[in-house]
């Protein structure tokens, strides 16, 4: 089908982008580790680990927001976006496209973040990681859409947060459930439900954000 | 092949575009003069479909597929080579026999040495030869060019003058330039926006 | 317009009357004040979801009009909310009164939205990014509800009691429906209001081009 051939085609440019980014993403990466350290010393010393895991996800989301406010660079300059809408593919291959790049690279980001965790805190459980993989679906979709918004806008850095967060919340209430619950199965369906629904949305109104 | 009337554009509270009319034929090669800000990239940005009319009709005769659009800033990711570049807008163009066609636009224009060189180590000119090749990588019917001449030496702007003549005809052409001289033996008509 | 809001305002005074206590009295504000809010965000996403249809721009002035609206009642809700918690338990906020969270939560949404019109230029874009946030926002009422129900769990182990049941006696409800009416028909007088004006303004405006 034409359609995931344009997506993987797209897909593939958008890796290739990340890892040609050479500042970028090591960067991020980086910053995730930077950032637990930080949280394991603005903890006091005899908090939970439950509370830890808390800030893992904050840790997770806050790098995925800096991840997402670059998402878009590379197509800004020299208007590529236009470029690409120009074309017969359908929009929201764009967005798909794009999206699973996001995807990638928080995975990536989640290989290096979780095992830290576990060195510095305590070691994960599977339905942490769980959690996180469906979260990071949410999050990609959810975050690359608006991505796109933040990238047409003047104040693009702060916009991107600011519309952002209080769609992560969901996010984050199911993430840190499954993570420190002993019955993680309820926050699971309620992440997936929520993947499900916004994805489905994000890929049906991509086409509207891009074009006039 | 392109009909407006009353065409107007504003962005807030600027009028890019006033009142215009226009019409271009199958075939015609409409010439777009005018100073700096007089609206001929608003112009060919609502022709390719980019912006919709404020007010006004436009009507189109091509869908996505058959219009080209080469725009000031070259639609191509600085971070991809050449290749890589054209690779990617083929696949989206579904461009038969990619390859193919690909290192003939590239041999053509004098990129097939740096067509493994990522467009940020090109020069402005190197840069707005690939432009042109991605914009005729599809083989459009309709070409929308803004100020094509821009950045190119005098080899260049031969090679474009030898391929505008080459289409002026075959294919409906609308360019946006400065020079204007430049097109007249090849234009039909003539746009001069204020 | 100004009989219609008259109207209401009479409307859901008349009931104060025969009412036990302040405490309660609140809650005849509150709840349909968030109602009405609900109504308008809804109303606001109907509107967008009708200009993405349609792509006429009557809709973003209709869109966003009803979500300005939806807001001052969200900010509203908050407020009654807050004071309904201090008569109620004396704390100015509760993290356990899931209305209120939601509400929270909806607040930095909805504001988000405006830093969004605020951030793009006026024009057929913003009015396609506006509608699809709007519908983003429509949709994340139930999915935000659904995660605070969870997250009440991981929050307060203690339940709160809703100790303002669904079971209301006949003359309760009464007064409930008739304030719940009231309200609704003062946000549909205030956005009338408002859009009237607006297109006003907009009229005006192309009147003195057209003279210039």
């Amino acid at each position: 089908m034409t359609y995931l051939g344009d997506v993987a085609a797209l897909a593939r440019t958008s890796l290739l982008l990340e890892l040609r980014s050479r500042d970028t993403v090591p960067a991020l990466l980086l910053f995730v580790v930077s950032a637990l350290v930080v949280f394991r010393f603005a903890l006091p010393a005899d908090a939970s680990d439950l509370a830890a895991i808390g800030l893992l996800w904050i840790a997770v989301v806050f790098t995925a927001i800096l991840a997402l406010t670059r998402a878009f660079v590379a197509e800004r300059e020299g208007r590529v976006l236009d470029g690409l809408v120009l074309t017969p593919c359908d929009r929201s291959a764009i967005w798909l496209g794009k999206a699973l790049g996001v995807l990638a690279f928080l995975l990536v980001a989640e290989a290096i973040a979780l095992p830290a965790f576990g060195l510095f805190f305590a070691p994960v459980d599977g339905a942490t990681v769980a959690a996180f993989l469906l979260a990071d679906l949410g999050i990609a979709a959810v975050g690359t859409l608006l991505a796109a918004i933040a990238a047409v806008s003047r104040a693009r850095e702060l916009l991107l947060p600011l519309l952002f967060l209080p769609l992560v919340i969901p996010v984050v209430v199911g993430g840190v459930g499954a993570s420190v619950e002993p019955d993680p199965g309820r926050y699971l369906a309620f992440l997936g439900l929520y993947d499900g629904i916004f994805a489905i949305l994000a890929w049906a109104t991509f086409e509207y954000v891009v074009t006039e | 092949m392109i009909r407006a009337r009353g065409l107007e554009r504003r962005f807030g509270e600027t009028r890019a575009l006033a009142g215009l009319d226009l019409d271009v034929p199958r075939g015609g090669f409409l010439s777009v003069a005018g100073p700096n800000g007089s609206g001929k990239s608003t112009l060919l940005a609502l022709l390719a479909g980019l912006l919709a009319p404020t007010r006004g009709s436009l009507e189109v005769d091509a869908d996505r597929a058959e219009i080209g659009y080469l725009a000031h800033e070259g639609l191509v990711y600085r971070e991809l080579t050449a290749f890589e570049n054209l690779e990617l807008y083929g696949r989206l163009y579904r461009v038969p026999e990619r390859r193919e066609r690909i290192g003939m636009l590239l041999e053509r224009h004098g990129l097939w040495d740096v067509r493994h060189r990522r467009v940020s180590a090109f020069s402005r000119g190197m840069a707005q030869r690939l432009a042109l090749c991605r914009t005729l990588l599809h083989d459009p019917r309709l070409l929308l060019l803004d100020e094509p001449y821009s950045a190119l030496d005098d080899a260049g702007a031969r090679l474009l003058d030898a391929h505008l003549a080459e289409l002026a005809g075959e294919r409906t052409l609308v360019v946006a330039t400065h020079d204007p001289a430049r097109l007249r033996p090849l234009a039909s008509a003539e746009l001069v926006l204020a | 317009m100004l009989l219609l809001v008259g109207i209401a305002l009479a409307f859901y005074w008349v009931p104060m009357a025969p009412l036990e206590g302040f405490r309660q009295r609140i809650f005849y504000i509150h709840v349909p004040v968030a109602l009405t809010a609900y109504a308008c965000f809804g109303w606001g996403a109907w509107k967008g979801l009708r200009l993405l249809s349609t792509r006429e721009m009557r809709y973003d002035l209709e869109s966003y009009t009803a979500v300005h609206i939806g807001t001052i009642f969200g900010i509203l809700t908050l407020v009654t909310g807050s004071i309904w918690a201090r008569t109620s338990w004396g704390v100015w906020w509760s993290w356990g009164e899931r209305q209120l969270v939601l509400f929270l939560v909806l607040f930095l949404f909805y504001s988000a939205y405006f830093m969004l019109r605020y951030s793009v230029d006026p024009g057929p874009r913003r009015a396609n990014m506006s509608a699809v946030y709007a519908l983003f926002g429509v949709v994340l009422i139930p999915i935000s509800f659904l995660a605070i129900r969870l997250a009440e769990d991981l929050i307060h182990p203690v339940v709160f009691d809703r100790n303002v049941g669904t079971n209301l006696a006949g003359s309760q409800l009464v007064t409930f429906v008739v304030c719940l009416a009231g309200m609704l028909v003062l946000a549909a007088a205030l956005y009338l209001n408002e859009l009237t004006g607006k297109r006003v303004d907009a009229r005006l405006r192309e009147l003195k081009e057209s003279l210039a």
